[in-house]
């Protein structure tokens, strides 16, 4: 089985060139199936669906996304393995821009628009530095110069990947985009494989539920932003997790109301 | 500089100093090429693959800079098709099964790939300005992102190019969203046709309203551009060498122009022209009791 994560901010027009690329690679005999990670709410899932094509949906709800989806792609996987696809296409957002899903040894897309403005490559990080493709899309409503000029800041973020132009509405470039597809490596387990770029990490008391405001209720991997007027090189340390967690276990002895207090529910 | 980064710098980029090397040398690399002059194309061609019923399209057609090329048929009928074969650089690998050949030869997969080796670049009626910028700050970043060396000097032919075209005048200052469509229009074929490196233009129609269509196609057709433009517009289609007839997925007939057709658009120009006069008439507020 063939399997490509695709990634890109929300509304970049992830499940349209999806959608366009599956239907070119339909007509090339090829069984097709999309596991789609999203936050809170997707009705994407449905428009596959209506393609006839498998689908599964993954919703992270309070879970950091990006952890969530490494956590669970593997099993996706066997999905996929079970219902004898011949490729897999991961779908999910970026969310933060400092995540990104694509996988050493993986194919990995990055789908961005031409609306985003010319600022947005710099401002994506991983999700679009560390793409094979690149895909941008809604070109046919910004002027030929505008193309050029938001290509060649993405060629700056990410000089190795190819840059193709897709159109999620007509299909332009979808074909393309499939033979793309069709040549990427077979695959059949992650296990052991690893992330492109390292998560972010937080680890903090936000993370187990805290949902108070001050100093005194912030632990863990705290960062502050520096609001003087000069600007200073380093930022400050975070915490290492060694310390965080001697800190909360501290806290528990010390305080099990409070440590209560922290968990989430 | 690198002996300067703590591991904490490193550890919010989520990157290695090997990564940031390796990572470096590919930027220099990638913005090298985007500096490297464009291979010319002194001629494209098109060799027919076949139809949606599978018949043979049986052409093959060169085309080469400084002509236009019309594409008629109704919508559905494979004139995009057409289009992204030859922005693919199609070699039987499209459900055409059409091969296109740059100066002669089977092109190297460059033509496919690389932003700075782009076959065609596209004009079409839908497209917009959507940058929060002057037309000066918007030719010179185009220049930048090139890395034209000689910026003003640019600046200043498109701008007298553009207003040459639009029917009414506009300044380096005026911000390139308050254009009219007119002068949209005039600004991108003027940029295009001086600032693109594609050697192959697509136009998708150009509207008869504030813009001197004629002027526009001389313009690509002195930048040494091959045009290809998808129109039903008498005067335009005439303007061509020849037309392509699309039809069921393929190219069903080409149609050179010939001296009756040219002869004919003399007399669609005069026509034109009238028009033009009393829509020039109507905007001046005027009565249109005699015409």
């Amino acid at each position: 089985m063939k399997f490509v994560t695709v990634s890109g901010p929300p509304s970049s027009g992830k499940t349209a060139i999806i959608l366009q690329a599956i239907d070119a690679l339909k007509e090339r005999r090829f069984q097709i199936g999309v596991v789609k990670f999203d936050c809170l709410v997707t009705d994407d899932d449905k428009l596959y669906q209506k393609r006839g094509v498998p689908v599964r949906k993954g919703l992270s709800g309070a879970l950091c996304p990006d952890h969530y989806f490494v956590s669970n792609i593997e099993a996706c996987m066997k999905w996929g393995l079970e219902k004898d696809l011949d490729i897999l296409i991961s779908e999910s957002a970026g969310l933060c821009n400092r995540c990104s899903p694509h996988i050493k040894d993986v194919t990995a897309i990055c789908v961005i628009d031409n609306l985003s403005g010319i600022g947005t490559p710099k401002k994506i990080g991983p999700m679009l530095k560390a793409a094979d493709i690149v895909v941008i899309t809604k070109g046919d409503i910004v002027s030929q110069a505008e193309r050029e000029v938001f290509a060649s800041r993405v060629r700056q973020v990410n000089p190795k990947a190819v840059i193709m132009h897709v159109n999620g509405i007509t299909g332009q470039g979808a074909f393309e985009l499939s033979t793309l597809l069709a040549q990427t490596e077979e695959i059949n387990t992650l296990k052991g494989k690893s992330l492109r770029f390292s998560m972010p990490a937080a680890l903090c008391s936000y993370c187990l539920g805290e949902t108070r405001i001050g100093d005194e209720y912030q632990m863990g991997n705290v960062r502050k932003i520096d609001l003087s007027s000069k600007p200073t090189a380093e930022g400050p340390k975070p915490l290492t997790l060694k310390i965080f967690l001697i800190r909360l276990a501290l806290m528990r002895l010390a305080s099990p109301e409070r440590w209560k207090s922290c968990l989430p529910g | 500089m690198f002996a300067r980064l703590t591991d904490d710098h490193l550890d919010d980029m989520g990157l290695t100093l090997d990564q940031l090397r390796s990572a470096l040398r590919d930027y220099v690399e990638g913005m090298g090429a985007l500096q490297q002059e464009i291979d010319t194309v002194e001629k494209l061609t098109i060799r027919g693959g076949f139809n949606k019923d599978r018949e043979a399209e049986d052409f093959e057609l060169d085309l080469i800079p400084g002509q236009i090329t019309c594409i008629v048929g109704p919508t559905g009928s494979g004139k995009s098709r057409l289009l992204a074969d030859i922005e693919w650089v199609a070699q039987g690998d499209t459900p055409t099964g059409r091969h296109i050949l740059i100066n002669g030869q089977v092109p190297d997969a460059k033509w496919r790939f690389s932003i700075e080796h782009k076959l065609v670049a596209q004009l079409s009626q839908n497209m917009n300005f959507v940058m929060d910028l002057s037309v000066e700050e918007f030719i010179r970043m185009h220049a930048e992102s090139r890395f034209v060396a000689n910026v003003d000097e640019k600046i200043t032919s498109i701008l007298v190019q553009a207003n040459e075209l639009a029917g009414e005048s506009f300044t380096a200052d005026t911000p390139i969203t308050s254009l009219s469509g007119g002068q949209s229009r005039a600004l991108m074929i003027a940029d295009t046709a001086i600032l693109s490196r594609s050697p192959i233009v697509l136009i998708d129609e150009i509207e008869n309203a504030g813009i001197d269509r004629k002027k526009a196609l001389a313009l690509l057709i002195k930048e040494e551009k091959i045009v290809l433009m998808a129109t039903h517009d008498p005067i335009l289609a005439l303007m061509g060498q020849r037309r392509l007839v699309i039809k069921n997925g393929g190219v069903a007939k080409i149609i050179e122009t010939g001296q009756a057709e040219r002869d004919n658009l003399e007399q669609l120009e005069i026509l034109d022209r009238k028009l033009m006069a009393l829509r020039h008439r109507i905007r001046q507020g005027e009565t249109l009791e005699t015409i």
